[in-house]
């Protein structure tokens, strides 16, 4: 479309710089190209309002959401190494198990309570239950889960109600997988492509992701001779989450070029690095008496935990800030359905 | 806005049998049973000439506040979406197409615009409603009809503008109301869909549950806002306030089903008299979100006007969601134990 051509003898030919174009794809030169990124698919060709998004991006801040999927998974499938622990008879082992998931999920709710635009009104989150709102169900899971890692810890710490305290431990181990993995549904459940359409996968993703966090913490902070399960759960947690991680990106379509683009990119790459290096850091630490490589190994699981839940959350906010993402699936899906 | 908390109560439940397809009785279904008929806004965006009054008056009856007096320069829209405080929105679309029957470069000095306006059956004093629009077959002679002529004699392409007023869409399966875990979200009796602000706690997943980017969350306030369908409004049998305002009809309030009736009838007229890109877009109940209560005639595909082409509510799938992350949770909790079986030295 060229400039403005519009009377009789008047104004002809294209007059630069005052283009307003539309419909064909344009006013979006943003997004930075990382170094050396190639895309994965050509440009696809679409419209849209002056490069507008057609969605609002989430208006959640990365540092508490992202952190709170962080720690509410660290903080599940640590519930479940102490309720094995305290089974199996490994007392230092399920010691930093019961604190890490006391302390994380209640930093966790500070995180929540403070992405809140009002805090003041958390408790309104209790007002009703809605299995169709996963954060009203992760509310109430939240609600029975918190007091019973902090009695399971308080128990262990104070070395008294051991009855009251094995209980609290198996409960909060009943329900830390969910609440590991219900921020999967969290994301899951809204209009944004990268997050929506990974549904199907996003849960093992967190749940893996959950296990490597957790093992981390408790490699770093149990010693080696009780730390045997931590490293198995390290390795596996780590095959979940880099497999179905991969399964995902490779079912997701154009919604996974966000995952391969710019920060999100680099995040999941060093998410990726961090996880597998931990975990043969991890099932090494078992084999040489040194200390300083399951610190080390702790260290790696714990921040590639992290780095993965910080890189899905930034994915998803670039591609509701993209219209293309949300523009051309539909398209494809019009098209297929013959319209 | 005096906010109805039995609408409240019984939103949640009462709904979550139907998360997706057509549902005829959407206040029926949110627990109202002697409910109003349905109603809603038809935005017949070919008779709109963005002259943003319902922008005005929407922030003047709802007290939106000022949200930046930013000039974009891409177009004559400086408000460019919907958000916490834009809850009208008129595109401004310029395009090389001939808009209909137009036919650039005709002189029309030897028509007798009196003639033409007799023929009608109306004068110049008082011109009768529909008077610019005759029904095919019966315009006047020298009227273009019928046939679209994309170039000019001179040789170029022409030009048209598209204007559209944009809104809440006020789904039948709305996935803001699905998904806020408070309740301040809540359907009316008249199948709207409102923020109760006394409730709102600002958790802002309303906002990218949203399929057309329409709620957003009020930086200093912290609560979500969007359209109310002036709620207010209809409560006392008026209309909305940009309806009210809309200068041609442009913006049509009332009941959803009269008003897809009369869009059915405008879009094959205009189909008729040439425009042939007229569609409507949001009236199917089989779309989606399961139809929308305020929706459009758009002459381009949705997407030039900021539209998602084919929106779907995100929690039509969310039994499947809650199914996958169930067995993700076994999965964990099985890895765990895989974990401390005691391996045989």
């Amino acid at each position: 479309m060229s400039g403005s051509d519009v009377t009789r003898d008047g104004v002809e030919g294209g007059r630069p710089g005052r283009e307003a174009p539309t419909g064909a794809r344009a006013g979006r030169r943003r997004r930075r190209r990382g170094r050396g990124e190639q895309p994965m698919v050509p440009e696809a060709e679409f419209s849209s309002y002056y490069g507008k998004p057609v969605l609002n991006k989430p208006t959640w801040k990365a540092l508490d959401i992202a952190g709170y999927l962080y720690l509410g998974g660290l903080a599940g499938a640590s519930s479940l190494l102490a309720a094995g622990a305290g089974l199996g008879g490994r007392p230092a082992l399920a010691r930093p198990a019961k604190l890490g998931a006391a302390g994380a999920i209640s930093l966790s709710l500070v995180a929540l309570v403070h992405d809140l635009g009002r805090p003041a009104r958390f408790l309104n989150m209790l007002r009703v239950f809605k299995p169709t709102s996963p954060m009203s169900v992760g509310s109430w899971l939240l609600v029975g889960y918190a007091p019973l890692t902090l009695a399971a810890a308080a128990a262990d710490v104070a070395g008294r109600y051991r009855l009251a305290g094995s209980a609290a431990t198996a409960g909060a181990a009943v329900l830390g997988p969910a609440v590991a993995t219900y921020t999967a549904v969290l994301l899951s459940d809204t209009a944004v492509p990268s997050w929506h359409e990974g549904y199907r996968q996003l849960p093992y993703v967190f749940a893996g992701s959950a296990a490597t966090a957790a093992s981390g913490l408790a490699l770093a902070a149990a010693p080696a001779g009780q730390a045997g399960p931590a490293r198995r759960m390290a390795a596996l947690g780590a095959a979940l989450e880099l497999g179905a991680f991969r399964l995902m990106k490779g079912r997701l379509g154009l919604a996974a070029e966000p995952y391969e683009r710019g920060r999100p990119h680099r995040l999941l790459r060093a998410a990726e690095a961090l996880t597998a290096g931990g975990a043969a850091l991890a099932l090494l630490s078992g084999r040489v008496r040194d200390r300083r490589v399951a610190l080390a190994a702790g260290a790696a699981l714990l921040s590639g935990s992290a780095a993965l839940r910080f890189g899905v959350f930034q994915a998803g906010v670039d591609s509701a800030e993209d219209p293309k993402y949300t523009v051309v699936p539909q398209r494809e899906r019009l098209a297929a359905r013959g319209r | 806005m005096t906010p109805d908390d039995d609408g409240t109560a019984s939103a949640g439940p009462a709904r979550g049998h139907l998360l997706y397809g057509p549902q005829p009785d959407v206040a029926g279904a949110a627990g109202y049973p002697d409910a109003p008929p349905r109603m809603g806004f038809f935005t017949d965006t070919s008779v709109c000439i963005g002259c943003k009054a319902c922008e005005v008056a929407c922030k003047e009856w709802n007290a939106v506040p000022e949200d930046g007096l930013e000039l974009t320069g891409m177009s004559y829209d400086n408000t460019q979406g919907l958000g916490a405080d834009s809850w009208r929105h008129v595109a401004f679309i310029e395009q090389r197409k001939p808009f209909g029957g137009q036919e650039p470069g005709v002189v029309h000095e030897d028509v007798d615009v009196f003639a033409a306006a007799a023929d009608l059956g109306t004068d110049a004093g008082s011109p009768g409603p529909g008077a610019t629009a005759p029904p095919p077959g019966a315009a006047p002679a020298g009227a273009p009809a019928g046939e679209i002529s994309p170039v000019s004699p001179d040789g170029r392409t022409e030009l048209r503008w598209l204007m559209a007023s944009d809104v809440c869409k006020h789904c039948t399966h709305a996935a803001c109301l699905d998904v806020c875990p408070t309740g301040a979200l809540f359907r009316t009796e008249f199948g709207t869909v409102v923020v109760q602000e006394d409730i709102c706690n600002g958790c802002g997943y309303c906002v990218p549950a949203c399929p057309y980017g329409v709620i957003d969350q009020r930086k200093d306030d912290g609560r979500a806002w969007k359209c109310t369908l002036c709620y207010d409004r209809l409560g006392v049998g008026m209309e909305p306030a940009c309806a009210k305002a809309c200068p041609t009809d442009s913006i049509q309030f009332g009941p959803l089903e009269e008003l897809r009736e009369r869009a059915a009838s405008r879009v094959t007229r205009l189909r008729e008299a040439g425009v042939t890109d007229a569609r409507l877009y949001g009236e199917s109940p089989d779309d989606g979100v399961g139809g929308d209560g305020a929706f459009f005639l758009l002459l381009d595909e949705p997407e030039v006007y900021g539209l998602p082409p084919d929106p779907v509510v995100t929690t039509r799938d969310l039994p499947d969601m809650w199914r996958h992350a169930a067995l993700a949770a076994v999965s964990l909790a099985a890895l765990a134990v895989t974990s401390f079986v005691r391996r045989p030295r």
